[in-house]
């Protein structure tokens, strides 16, 4: 059969799986809609929160990044894992004790204030909302490339399919959809590792294989710092990223995982404290399965594509590539007329341009494996698209229906405040579509500002609000205002207002916007410690409350401990 | 209930212990081995791998899944040490 008709398939096979599971699995009341119900087993919400957390970067671009930036790649593969150390240590329990649905909702209750709740609350959009156009257009461009539709189509089609699981099913509904996503993205991503690992150094685990050695006998490493190093490229095992600004950054990332609200809401849905912790080292499980993999995909790809490209004439250059050209994804111009590729670290004389995505979108092809693994990589990116978008589209209506509306109107019935959640992710899921087919410019260069936000704002006050009895109301306000202010002012300087001026010489300490989020985070302990030390200590209900969430035992704390 | 507020301080103390040290772990196997002394490290070889390199892109995400488990079952352990888990 034809790759198309096996996309066609594929893709509709995992579309009608998803369907299928949120009319089973639809939310009745608003415990169930924000977190299931809190009854989803650690198993489940570990793969769940694999799905959620591993979006359309994580599965076609990752590779490709770390395959042009070798070593300088690590810091997104330990940034992107480590947090969830933190997550398990610091977060998971202390916030599924507390019980109540939302981050907001943390700071809210901890914080004895609505301007705390408020500040928290528009973090939290504006997070999710950065993040999820990035996820639609991912929808989008897959259908492009895969089934041959415009981009446009691909985001409308992908909006319905989200719009119809999570406005219907909430948090329940996206779950088990998530369960189910996960299968299909990590099925998708290792059948054409696996193979590749196997065709080049005889093992077919990527993990492996990535420390192998090639038929020739010479370890794939050491063959590619050479072959790259000949044309000009660094060393793939050396960096050239400062090692203050690769701390920066791997710390950044770390801290923005572990502060993510779409991230942190998925251990509200497990039933006791010792579930939380446990569902958090499942859900690092799962991810580190694409995560060690992703390097070897790297690699690799890189050698695979040099290898059959350079000094190679025109006529016998691989399929693949003719393939891709056709996409824009590969160009080749034959600069100096002698028939061959050359393929250089210098752009005057390089003659091949290849986009990242490839690394992962031709993995198939390149192994030369059978049409239906390409089907089942786009029915992979899609999941993986999928699944995160929906995560964040339930924190957007979650924050609008739950941490504003019914904070400032406590009577709210639960009929009511259902639909208003339900309506607020259908507005969600358009202005998400909205931003798809037509992206802002900067959606690449803001993907910086969700994590450096994350870990400037909301990071700092959960922590200290757990592990701190004394950090108060005015603490946590000033100290989230100014290490979000000073994060935001530092990317927007080097981002959009002289973009010109973003290289080390220019940058504070030699940090790069997207390590920034780091000092932010400094910034934001350091100020909440002197101010909350200036004034007045919490009063003692709250004091008591922080005893509680600190052992397992005992109710929920919000149950006892409500205002609303 | 002076008792159980005395049980649970110890309690806490014994958990700040296990963090300090489990992340005091994560910090080496990422920022230590993966990063500060990656030159270092990568002058030792393990198969293919110049081990710097191995601990940023794998080790060190292995790593970090045994230190989760290690804590999952230290918490268990403590909280049915000073009865505080959940039945």
């Amino acid at each position: 059969m034809e790759i198309l008709t096996w996309t066609y398939i594929l893709v509709g096979f995992t579309f009608a799986l998803y369907i299928g599971i949120a009319v089973w699995s639809r939310a009745a009341s608003t415990k169930e809609f924000y977190t299931a119900g809190g009854g989803v087993s650690p198993l489940a919400n570990g793969m769940a929160t694999a799905a959620d957390w591993m979006s359309a970067a994580s599965f076609i671009s990752m590779a490709g990044i770390i395959a042009f930036a070798g070593y300088d790649g690590s810091v997104y593969l330990m940034g992107w894992t480590g947090g969830y150390v933190l997550l398990a240590l610091l977060l998971a329990p202390y916030l599924r004790k507390f019980g109540k649905f939302t981050v907001p909702d943390f700071v809210g209750d901890r914080y004895y204030s609505k301007g705390a709740k408020v500040v928290a609350v528009i973090c939290a959009l504006f997070v999710s909302f950065t993040y999820v156009a990035g996820q639609m257009r991912g929808v989008g461009i897959v259908f492009s490339r895969y089934l041959e539709v415009p981009i446009e189509w691909g985001v409308i089609i992908g909006m319905c399919i989200v719009f119809f699981y999570a406005v219907l099913g909430g948090m329940k509904g996206i779950t088990y959809t998530q369960v189910a996503q996960y299968c299909v993205l990590i099925f998708a991503y290792m059948v054409p590792a696996i193979f590749i690992s196997m065709q080049l150094t005889g093992n077919p685990i990527p993990q492996f294989g990535l420390g192998g050695e090639l038929a020739d006998g010479t370890p794939l490493l050491d063959k590619l710092d050479g072959v790259l190093s000949e044309l000009g490229f660094h060393e793939y095992t050396d960096g050239r990223k400062g090692m203050v600004d690769v701390l920066m950054i791997t710390l950044a990332l770390m801290v923005g995982t572990a502060g993510l609200p779409h991230v942190i809401v998925r251990f509200f849905t497990v039933p006791r404290v010792k579930d939380a912790r446990l569902s958090a080292g499942y859900a690092l499980v799962f991810i580190a399965i694409l995560y060690t993999t992703a390097p070897a995909v790297a690699a690799f790809g890189i050698y695979n594509t040099i290898d059959s490209t350079s000094e190679t004439s025109i006529e016998d250059l691989p399929q693949w590539i003719s393939t891709w050209q056709m996409t824009d994804l590969i160009q080749v111009d034959d600069k100096n007329g002698d028939g061959k590729i050359q393929y250089l670290a210098d752009p005057e004389t390089n003659e091949l341009n290849i986009d990242r995505d490839i690394m992962v979108l031709a993995s198939p092809e390149i192994a030369q494996l059978p049409n239906w693994v390409v089907g089942l990589v786009a029915a992979g990116a899609m999941a993986a698209a999928l699944s995160t978008a929906a995560g964040l589209l339930l924190v957007i209506s979650t924050s609008v229906s739950r941490d504003l509306f019914k904070t400032y109107q406590p009577d709210l019935s639960e009929k009511k405040e259902l639909r208003i959640a339900r309506i607020s992710a259908a507005c969600a899921v358009v202005i998400a579509g909205y931003f798809g087919v037509n992206p802002p410019g900067f959606v690449a260069q803001v993907v910086a500002f969700a994590f450096g936000l994350a870990a400037a704002s909301f990071f700092p006050v959960i922590i200290m609000g757990i592990f701190s009895t004394r950090i108060n109301k005015e603490g946590a306000i000033v100290g989230m205002i100014s290490g979000m202010l000073f994060t935001a002012a530092y990317i927007v300087y080097f981002k959009f207002i002289s973009p010109e001026l973003n290289s080390s010489e220019n940058w504070l300490f030699g940090i790069s916007p997207e390590g920034i989020g780091s000092i932010g985070m400094f910034i934001n302990f350091l100020v909440c410690g002197i101010v909350s030390h200036l004034t007045p200590p919490p009063p003692q209900s709250v004091r008591d409350m922080i005893e509680e969430i600190r052992v397992p035992r005992g109710e929920e704390k919000s149950s006892k401990f409500k205002k609303d | 209930m002076p008792k159980s507020k005395e049980n649970q301080k110890s309690y806490w103390r014994k958990n700040l212990q296990t963090l300090a040290i489990l992340l005091t772990i994560w910090f080496i196997v990422s920022f230590g081995c993966g990063i500060l002394f990656v030159e270092e490290l990568n002058q030792i070889r393990i198969g293919g791998y110049k081990l710097g390199f191995w601990f940023a892109q794998q080790g060190s995400i292995f790593m970090f899944i045994l230190l989760i488990f290690a804590y999952v079952y230290r918490m268990n352990q403590l909280d049915k040490e000073f009865d505080v888990d959940e039945e």
